[in-house]
């Protein structure tokens, strides 16, 4: 068994299909994910556990036509859920992948550049899908959260779902160069998508921001996308906490279009593989 | 330092090992020049800002080669490499790798090297034998993941996660990565800093087997030894620029250099530089009939040498002439040096 086996002949096959390597990396990803328990619990659970706790103390405050308060959080908590996921996941693992010689390993070896963020994206799409579920459930089964009633709504939910993942996902990869290191990722991170929260109708109503903040979270997509999981949550005429008191959803797929576009210009330019050290 | 398994890298499989050590030995002592050159570098050039780490570097390694790139910490070693390995890019120069450009060199190129990263943490959260499988799925012709980790001495730990290894094993798995494509050529940059002497030895019979099948290896250290047991040939640098490039035996006119006997003449301590020294030491015995007194005959180690090529001899100069004086200073004949040039 020791023995060094010869060499098979030089060339004889081809590379591994870029596919087959972006799947793999995808699956080692959600392995690695779920074994980091720090990150499973900080990031993953908490818009869960928000849910659970928001909807203990308000969760039966009336917000019109029978609704009650978590029928809002829940919306909330699925942008919150998407970019814990996403953005902040891929922001803070990207930086530690850069610092802990992932990505030069990854650099030095035949695996196809793309693999790489393909894996990542699998593996944020399984780990966000799967948060919303259990968010949601919780919502349905300990709150009488109602789901999307109709068809046009679910389909309004699945296409912002799809499309804040895009936005995050591209974001996340971009603010990846952003910290100095793997030990200040979380704060650097944290702290502005914490802000956000606050700016963007997540934790409270929009329409409750001084004018100024309004604006000042009217340029960040993350306002945009609690309108929009909203929208297929409750019905039209509880638009109200928006400025239009309209779903805006034209508005809401061309912000989020910007941000995309300018999220990829962004990782284009400044994605780097290797460690500041290494130049 | 951690505890090495028993057995270590080659469980009872010398037999190997031998036959590499001999071809080894073999192409030195022949130097059998393979026309088929892996790695052709000239005037390779690069620099940080003001400070110049690859000062004009030229040099080649043949396919088969054990090449040692030796040097004190800061004389550019890593710089070359990771210029060879495509990781870095170079001011200027020529640099051509398993016959392309590493600078713009694809993913085929890359699944014919390996390196063997020094400083890795990654990977931390699975197990030895997830990730060995996982890279092996990279390469076109990997080898057999399980034969890995059993040839670089992992095969207790497979299901241990990377994050438990202790220090030793975890620079294994490097190695293990390094190899599981089945490169053609292997870099290695300081490969064994902070392993304990077994683990050393058991790591220098691996390189030798790898190199007996035909595997390139180019070499990174600033251990004088190491270079010595395993390279075929040495490029000492220092400075950025290479001092000197020769096989083990003869770096730095190491072959032809001169011997130096000491003895004791009537209480006199006498030094000859000599490059008879047989004929000298065959004078003095005659002369006192058996017995010559304190006799003694040096020839500069490697390290001597390595020391002298890297300049530190250099620096060191007023301090090594003050120690090998400081008899004389006193004045005491008994003690009193005399070099004298053999004029033979």
């Amino acid at each position: 068994m020791s023995t060094v086996t010869s060499r098979p002949a030089l060339g004889s096959k081809r590379l591994p299909p870029a596919w087959r390597i972006a799947l793999s990396r995808g699956r080692l990803e959600i392995k690695v994910f779920f074994r980091e328990r720090d990150a499973v619990v900080f990031g993953f659970a908490l818009p869960i556990v928000f849910v659970a706790l928001f909807g203990a103390i308000f969760g039966n405050e009336p917000i019109g036509h029978g609704y009650t308060y978590v029928q809002v959080l829940v919306p909330s908590m699925l942008v919150m859920g998407v970019a814990s996921s996403s953005l902040v996941n891929l922001g803070i693992w990207i930086t530690s992948d850069r610092e802990d010689g992932t990505l030069r390993r990854l650099y030095l070896s035949p695996m196809p550049r793309m693999a790489y963020f393909l894996g990542k994206i699998i593996m944020m799409v399984v780990v966000g899908a799967l948060e919303t579920v259990l968010l949601v459930g919780v919502g349905v089964l300990a709150y009488g959260v109602e789901l999307p009633p109709t068809g046009e709504k679910w389909l309004i939910g699945i296409g912002m779902m799809l499309l804040s993942f895009a936005v995050f996902g591209v974001l996340g990869v971009a603010v990846s160069s952003l910290p100095r290191s793997a030990r200040s990722a979380p704060a650097v991170i944290n702290f502005p998508v914490l802000v956000l929260y606050f700016v963007s109708g997540v934790f409270l109503p929009y329409n409750q921001l001084p004018g100024w903040l309004q604006q000042i979270g009217a340029v960040f997509p993350l306002k945009w996308m609690v309108q929009g999981f909203q929208s297929a949550f409750l019905p039209d005429d509880l638009a109200l906490s928006w400025p239009t008191h309209e779903w805006e959803h034209g508005r809401i797929v061309l912000v989020l279009l910007a941000w995309l576009v300018i999220g990829l210009v962004i990782c284009l330019t400044t994605f780097r593989w290797k460690d500041r050290r290494h130049g | 330092m951690e505890v090495e398994p028993t057995g270590g890298w080659f469980h009872g499989h010398c037999s190997i090992t031998d036959a590499c050590r001999m071809t080894v030995t073999q192409r030195a002592r022949t130097g059998r020049a393979t026309t088929d050159a892996v790695i052709e570098v000239s005037g390779l050039r690069k620099r940080y800002g003001d400070v110049t780490a690859v000062d004009g570097i030229d040099f080649g390694v043949r396919r088969g080669e054990v090449f040692a790139i030796l040097g004190p910490n800061g004389a550019g070693k890593t710089t070359t490499v990771e210029i060879l390995e495509g990781y870095r890019k170079r001011d200027a120069g020529e640099v051509r790798v398993l016959g392309e450009d590493p600078a713009n060199a694809g993913l085929a190129w890359r699944a014919r090297i390996g390196v063997v990263l020094q400083d890795a943490t990654d990977v931390v959260e699975l197990t030895v034998q997830e990730v060995v499988e996982h890279f092996a799925g990279y390469y076109p012709n990997p080898r057999d993941p399980e034969e890995v980790c059993s040839l670089v001495g992992l095969d207790e730990v497979r299901r241990t996660r990377v994050r438990k290894l202790s220090g030793g094993q975890r620079r294994r798995l490097d190695v293990a990565l390094g190899m599981v494509g089945n490169p053609e050529l292997l870099f290695l940059d300081e490969p064994t800093t902070g392993f304990d002497p077994k683990a050393r030895r058991q790591f220098w019979d691996l390189v030798r087997a790898l190199s007996a099948e035909g595997t390139t290896v180019v070499l990174t250290t600033h251990y004088l030894d190491e270079a010595e047991a395993l390279a075929n040939r040495i490029a000492v640098i220092a400075r950025g620029r290479i001092v000197a490039l020769d096989r083990p035996g003869d770096l730095g006119g190491r072959r032809q250099g001169l011997a130096t006997v000491h003895w004791l003449d009537d209480g006199v301590e006498r030094v000859v530089e000599t490059a008879e020294p047989t004929r000298l030491v065959t004078e003095l015995a005659a002369r006192f009939g058996g017995e010559v007194p304190q006799l003694s005959v040096h020839r500069p180690t490697l390290e001597d040498i390595y020391l002298d090529l890297i300049g530190r001899r250099g620096d060191a100069d007023v301090a090594e002439v003050a120690g090998r004086d400081n008899g004389s200073l006193g004045g005491d004949a008994a003690t009193e040096r005399v070099v004298e040039e053999e004029t033979a």
